[in-house]
C-alpha cells in the first residue's frame, strides 16, 4: 500500500512557506526553455499557471474544451475573492483568514496548506490590480470590501456581481500576452481524454479535437490538471453545463488517488427548481445574505402570500439559531437549516421547496436605489428567470450543488502521488477541508496558479533532465487505443435515449440519497441503483453521428459514462466516513440539536482512494491530519 | 406551448446549409430557449437523428459561449445572451427562425456554431497589461476614483460573444475592441501601453477582416453586456491620438 507523504515543511507554521521558497530547487532560465509543461484547463487555476510558467520561460501547451480560454467556468463566479489585507482595519490578519478557512472546513484540511493560502491571498489582489482588474472602489479611491459567510470581518474584494469574470479576464489577458509571445500554445476545443503515464511518471495526454474528432498525443515533462470540479455529477448544479470529471477521473484510473470525493458543497441561495426540463440551477450570490433576511412562515403549509404574513408569524431561523453570524452562517449550515424547515413542511413556493430571502428591511434602510446599486444585476437575473420582482416580494431560494471540495490528492507541492502530475484549483482536494467558505475558491485557484506551482515545480523538474518521452512510445499507443475503444463502444450502442436523460436520472438519485443528508441506508441504496442505471446507459444510450466529426452527443456521453463511475466512488466514500463534518452530513451522527457530530478520533484524516481495476473495489488510503498549531474545536456559529 | 422552428443546418463550412423545419411541441413556458433546443435534440436522438449543434456553457449570460441569431437578432430578443431568453416571451404557435452568426470573420463550424477565434487574436495583439507575476506593488498604493473604476468596469463587462460584429451591416468589431481599449485606458495601470494597445488592436481587427463603423448602432442594440457605443468614440480618439503621436515621433 502507498504511504502518503504530504511533504509539509518543518518549522513554525508562519515560516513554512517562506522556508520552502528559500530552499526550493530552482531551474535556471536556460534550462526552463528545455522543459515542456502541459496545462489542462484555462480557468483561474489553469490560465494563471500557464501564463506565469510561460513568463518564467517554460514552454507551455494549454488546453480547454471551450472555443476560447476566456469561457472557462470561473467566468461565472459572482461574489468575490478573499484576501487578508485588513484594509478595513477591522481586525483581519493572515492568522484570522487561516483560522476561518480551517474552521469553515470543519478542521478537515492541512494546517500548512491553509496557512500558505492565507499568506499569498494578499499577493493575489496586488497582482490582479496590476493587471487592470476593476475591483469596486470607495469614493476616496480605496478598494472596497464586503463580508461573506463564515467571517466576522470584511475581507472580500469584488467587481460588482462579476468578480470571477474580471479575475478570469485578467488571467486570460496575461495568457493572451504569452500566446502572442509564442511561449504558450493554446489548444481550444480540445478535450483531454486520457493521461499517459511512462515509468510511473505523468508525461503526456491524449486529446480529442472536438471540431474534427481527431485524436492527438501530447508529450511533456510534466502535466498539470486544472480542470475544475465535479458538481455536475448531480446533473442540476450551479456549474456551467460543460463542467465534468473526465480529466481527473482518467487520471484516477491511471493511478492518481482521489481524495474525499464525498465532500460536496451545497449552496444555500439558488433559484429553486422549476420543472424537469431544467438544465441548470442559477446561483444567487451569497453576498445577498449581507442584506437579505432568510425566513419561512412559523406555521406549516402556510399558503398566504409573503406580504400577508405578519412579522410575528415569520421565523427568521438563521438569526434565531445562530445569533452571532445570523444570515451569514456558513454554507453547509445554512443549506441544512433550509432543508430542515422544508422537511417540517414550512417551505414556500412550488412543492414547498424554497425559503424566502427578504430585502424589505434593506430597502427601508438603504432605499431601493441603494439595494439596486449593490445587487441590481442579481435582481434582474432573478426576475428574468422566475418572472418575479424581488424588490416587491421576497426572493425564493433553495440549496443546490455548487462546489466540490474533494478532488485528486496532492501534497504540499500540489503534486499527486503520480510523480509529474500536478493538480490545481477546484480539481484538487487541498485547502477547503469538508466545506469551503465563500470567496475562497477564486483565492485558491489563483494562489495555486500564480504563486504556488511556479515555486514548487522546480523541485520535480530539476530531477527530470534527460527524461524526455516521445509520443511514439507504447504507453501513448495504448492510451490512444483505449480512448478510441471507449468512443467506439459508445457509438456502437445505437440506442434511442439521450445521455442527458441518464445523467438526469443519476443526478436525481444522488441528490436524494447522497445530497444534503446521507445515511447508511440511503448510501447502500444508491450503491445498488447506480450500477443498474449504468447498465441501462450502456445498452440504450443514443449517440448519432461519428467519432471523426464535431459530435456533441458523443462528448456528452463520454462525460456521463465517467460520472457513473465517480458516483459510485462518492457514495462509497460517504459510507465509509461515519461522522458528520462540513458538507458531509450523516443523519446517524448528529448532536441532539441537529448539529453535525464530528468524530476526530477516527476520522481526522484524508480519505484517498486508489483505483484497482474494472469491477474491483478501490482501496482506501488514509492520510492523518496532524493539528499542531490549532485545536480542532467543535464548530460553533451561535456565539 | 408549441413552436414551429426553422433551424439552420449545415454540416461544415464547405457544404451548403439549409433551413430545416422542426416542430417543438409541449414546451413549458418557463423553459429557456436553450432548454427548448435540448428537448428538441433529445427527441431527435430518440429517432436516431443527428441533433442540432449549438454551443452553451454557463447558461447564465456571462461566458459568451452561446451564440446564435434568433428571429434575426444576434443573441436573441431582450437584454442578455441567448441563454437568457425564455419561452414565455414568445407566442404559442409562433414560427421561430434560428441561425448562426453571419459574418465572414466568424466562419460556420456546424449548424449554429461559428468560429469566433478572431476575437481572441485581437486580444492577443494588445488587450493586456504586461505585468510580471509577483512584481506588483501593494494594491492600495494607487487610488482610483470610484467614478473611473465604475466606468472601467462598465467597459470591462464585455462577454466576448461576438454579437456586435454579427449585428453590424459592416461586420465591425469596434464595440468589442472599444470596450477593451476603454477599460484599460481608464485605469492608471493601463497607461504605459495605452498607445500601442490601440494601434495594435485596431491593426489586428483590420487584418481579421472586420469592417469599419458607420454609426448604425446595431451593435449597442444587441450587446448582452450593455456596452455603450461611446466606447467606439473612445477607441477612435485613442487611435487617432496614438497614430498622430507615432507619426510625430
Ligand atoms: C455560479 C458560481 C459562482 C461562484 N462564485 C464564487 C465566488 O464568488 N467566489 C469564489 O471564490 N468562488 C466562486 N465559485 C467557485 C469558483 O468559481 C470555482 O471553484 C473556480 O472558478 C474553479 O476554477 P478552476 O480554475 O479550478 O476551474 P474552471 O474554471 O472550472 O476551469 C476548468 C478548465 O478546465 C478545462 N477542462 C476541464 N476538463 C477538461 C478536459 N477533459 N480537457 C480539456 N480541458 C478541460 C475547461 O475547459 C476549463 O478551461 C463560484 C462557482 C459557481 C458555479
Ligand atoms: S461588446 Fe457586447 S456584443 Fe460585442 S462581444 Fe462584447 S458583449 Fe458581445
Ligand atoms: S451560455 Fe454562457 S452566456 Fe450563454
Amino acid at each position: 500500500m502507498i504511504e502518503l507523504d504530504p511533504k509539509i515543511p518543518t518549522g513554525p507554521l508562519e515560516k513554512k512557506w517562506q522556508h520552502f521558497k528559500e530552499h526550493a530547487k530552482l531551474v535556471n532560465p536556460a534550462n526552463k526553455r528545455k522543459f515542456r509543461v502541459i496545462v489542462v484547463g484555462s480557468g483561474l487555476a489553469g490560465a494563471s499557471a500557464a501564463a506565469t510558467l510561460a513568463e518564467q520561460g517554460y514552454n507551455v501547451d494549454c488546453f480547454c474544451f471551450q472555443d476560447s480560454p476566456r469561457r472557462a467556468h470561473s467566468i461565472a463566479a459572482q461574489g468575490g475573492i478573499n484576501a487578508a489585507k485588513n484594509y478595513q482595519n477591522d481586525g483581519d490578519s493572515v492568522w484570522r483568514l487561516f483560522y476561518d478557512t480551517l474552521k469553515g472546513g470543519d478542521f478537515r484540511a492541512r494546517e500548512a496548506n491553509v496557512h500558505r493560502l492565507a499568506e499569498v491571498s494578499r499577493n493575489i489582489i496586488d497582482q490582479c490590480v496590476a493587471q487592470g482588474v476593476p475591483f469596486a472602489r470607495e469614493y476616496g479611491g480605496q478598494l472596497a470590501n464586503r463580508s461573506f459567510g463564515g467571517a466576522q470581518v470584511s475581507r472580500t474584494f469584488y467587481a460588482r456581481g462579476q468578480t470571477g469574470q474580471q479575475l478570469l479576464l485578467g488571467a486570460y489577458a496575461s495568457l493572451s500576452h504569452q500566446i502572442k509571445s509564442g511561449r504558450v500554445k493554446m489548444h481550444t476545443h480540445s478535450e483531454m481524454l486520457d493521461l499517459v503515464v511512462v515509468d510511473g511518471h505523468a508525461k503526456g495526454i491524449i486529446v480529442r479535437n472536438l471540431l474534427t474528432g481527431e485524436l492527438t498525443r501530447h508529450a511533456a515533462d510534466t502535466v498539470m490538471l486544472a480542470t475544475g470540479g465535479y458538481s455536475n455529477l448531480y446533473y442540476l448544479s450551479t456549474n456551467a453545463r460543460g463542467c465534468n470529471t473526465t480529466a481527473i477521473w482518467r487520471a484516477y484510473k491511471r493511478g492518481a488517488l482521489f481524495a474525499n470525493p464525498c465532500y460536496t458543497q451545497i449552496h444555500p441561495t439558488c433559484i429553486p427548481v422549476a420543472g424537469d426540463f431544467q438544465s441548470k440551477l442559477t446561483l444567487m450570490s451569497e453576498s445577498l445574505r449581507n442584506d437579505g433576511r432568510v425566513w419561512v412562515p412559523k406555521k406549516k403549509g402556510d399558503q398566504r402570500a409573503p406580504q400577508d404574513i405578519p412579522e410575528e408569524e415569520r421565523d427568521y431561523y438563521l438569526e434565531r439559531k445562530y445569533p452571532a453570524y445570523g444570515n451569514l452562517a456558513p454554507r453547509d449550515i445554512s443549506s441544512r437549516s433550509a432543508k430542515e424547515v422544508c422537511d417540517e413542511g414550512r417551505g414556500v413556493g412550488p412543492g414547498g421547496l424554497g425559503v424566502y430571502l427578504d430585502f424589505k428591511d434593506a430597502i427601508a434602510r438603504l432605499g431601493k436605489k441603494g439595494v439596486e446599486e449593490r445587487y441590481g444585476n442579481l435582481f434582474e437575473m432573478y426576475e428574468n428567470i422566475t418572472g418575479e420582482n424581488a424588490y416587491e416580494r421576497p426572493m425564493r431560494i433553495f440549496p443546490a450543488l455548487h462546489y466540490t471540495m474533494g478532488g485528486l490528492w496532492v501534497d504540499y507541492h500540489l503534486m499527486s502521488n503520480l510523480p509529474g502530475l500536478y493538480v490545481l484549483g477546484e480539481a484538487n482536494f487541498s485547502d477547503h477541508g469538508a466545506n469551503r467558505l465563500g470567496a475562497s475558491a477564486l483565492m485558491q485557484g489563483l494562489a495555486d496558479g500564480y504563486f504556488i506551482v511556479p515555486y514548487t515545480l522546480g523541485e520535480y523538474l530539476s530531477t527530470q533532465f534527460g527524461n524526455k518521452v516521445t509520443t511514439d512510445s507504447p504507453e501513448f499507443e495504448e492510451a490512444e487505443a483505449a480512448v478510441r475503444g471507449r468512443m467506439n463502444r459508445l457509438l456502437e450502442v445505437r440506442g434511442t435515449v439521450s445521455s442527458e436523460q441518464f445523467h438526469r436520472e443519476l443526478g436525481t438519485l444522488l441528490w436524494e440519497k447522497c445530497g444534503m443528508a446521507r445515511s447508511r441506508e440511503s448510501l447502500l441504496e444508491a450503491l445498488t441503483e447506480i450500477p443498474k442505471i449504468r447498465e441501462r446507459f450502456w445498452n440504450e444510450v443514443g449517440v448519432p453521428g461519428t467519432g471523426s466529426s464535431f459530435n456533441q452527443a458523443l462528448e456528452a456521453a463520454g462525460r456521463v459514462a465517467d460520472f457513473f463511475e465517480l458516483g459510485e466512488l462518492l457514495c462509497r466514500d460517504a459510507l465509509t466516513r461515519e461522522e458528520s463534518c462540513g458538507g458531509h452530513f450523516r443523519v446517524e451522527y448528529q448532536l441532539p440539536d441537529g448539529e453535525a457530530l464530528r468524530n476526530d478520533d477516527q476520522f481526522n484524516c484524508v480519505h484517498a482512494w486508489q483505483y484497482q481495476g474494472e469491477g474491483k473495489e478501490p482501496t482506501l488510503i488514509k492520510e492523518p491530519l496532524n493539528y499542531e498549531f490549532v485545536h480542532p474545536a467543535t464548530r460553533n456559529y451561535k456565539h | 406551448m408549441n413552436f414551429h422552428l426553422r433551424i439552420w443546418r449545415q454540416d461544415h463550412e464547405k457544404v451548403k446549409g439549409f433551413f430545416e423545419e422542426i416542430e417543438a411541441v409541449n414546451i413549458p413556458a418557463d423553459a429557456s430557449f436553450l432548454e427548448m433546443l435540448d428537448m428538441v435534440n433529445n427527441r431527435l436522438i430518440e429517432k436516431q437523428k443527428v441533433p442540432v449543434a449549438f454551443e452553451s456553457d454557463c447558461r447564465e449570460g456571462i461566458c459568451g459561449t452561446c451564440s446564435m441569431v434568433i428571429n434575426g437578432i444576434p443573441q436573441g430578443p431582450g437584454r442578455g445572451a441567448a441563454c437568457q431568453v425564455y419561452m414565455r416571451s414568445f407566442c404559442d404557435g409562433e414560427t421561430i427562425t434560428v441561425e448562426p452568426y453571419r459574418a465572414a470573420s466568424f466562419p460556420i463550424i456546424k449548424d449554429l456554431v461559428t468560429n469566433r477565434k478572431a476575437y481572441d487574436r485581437i486580444v492577443q495583439a494588445g488587450g493586456f497589461i504586461s505585468e510580471h507575476t509577483g512584481g506588483a506593488p501593494d494594491a492600495s498604493a494607487t487610488l482610483i476614483g470610484k467614478h473611473e473604476a465604475d466606468r472601467a468596469m462598465d467597459a470591462a463587462a464585455c462577454i466576448g460573444c461576438g454579437a456586435c460584429a454579427a449585428a453590424c451591416p459592416n461586420s465591425s468589431a469596434m464595440l468589442f475592441v472599444g470596450a477593451k481599449v476603454t477599460h484599460l485606458a481608464l485605469l492608471p495601470q493601463g497607461q504605459p501601453e495605452r498607445k500601442e494597445r490601440a494601434l495594435n488592436m485596431v491593426r489586428a481587427m483590420d487584418e481579421e477582416g472586420f469592417g469599419n463603423c458607420s454609426n448604425y448602432y446595431a451593435c449597442e442594440a444587441v450587446c448582452p453586456a450593455n456596452i455603450s457605443a461611446s466606447v467606439i468614440a473612445t477607441l477612435n480618439r485613442e487611435y487617432v491620438a496614438a497614430a498622430c503621436r507615432s507619426v510625430a515621433e
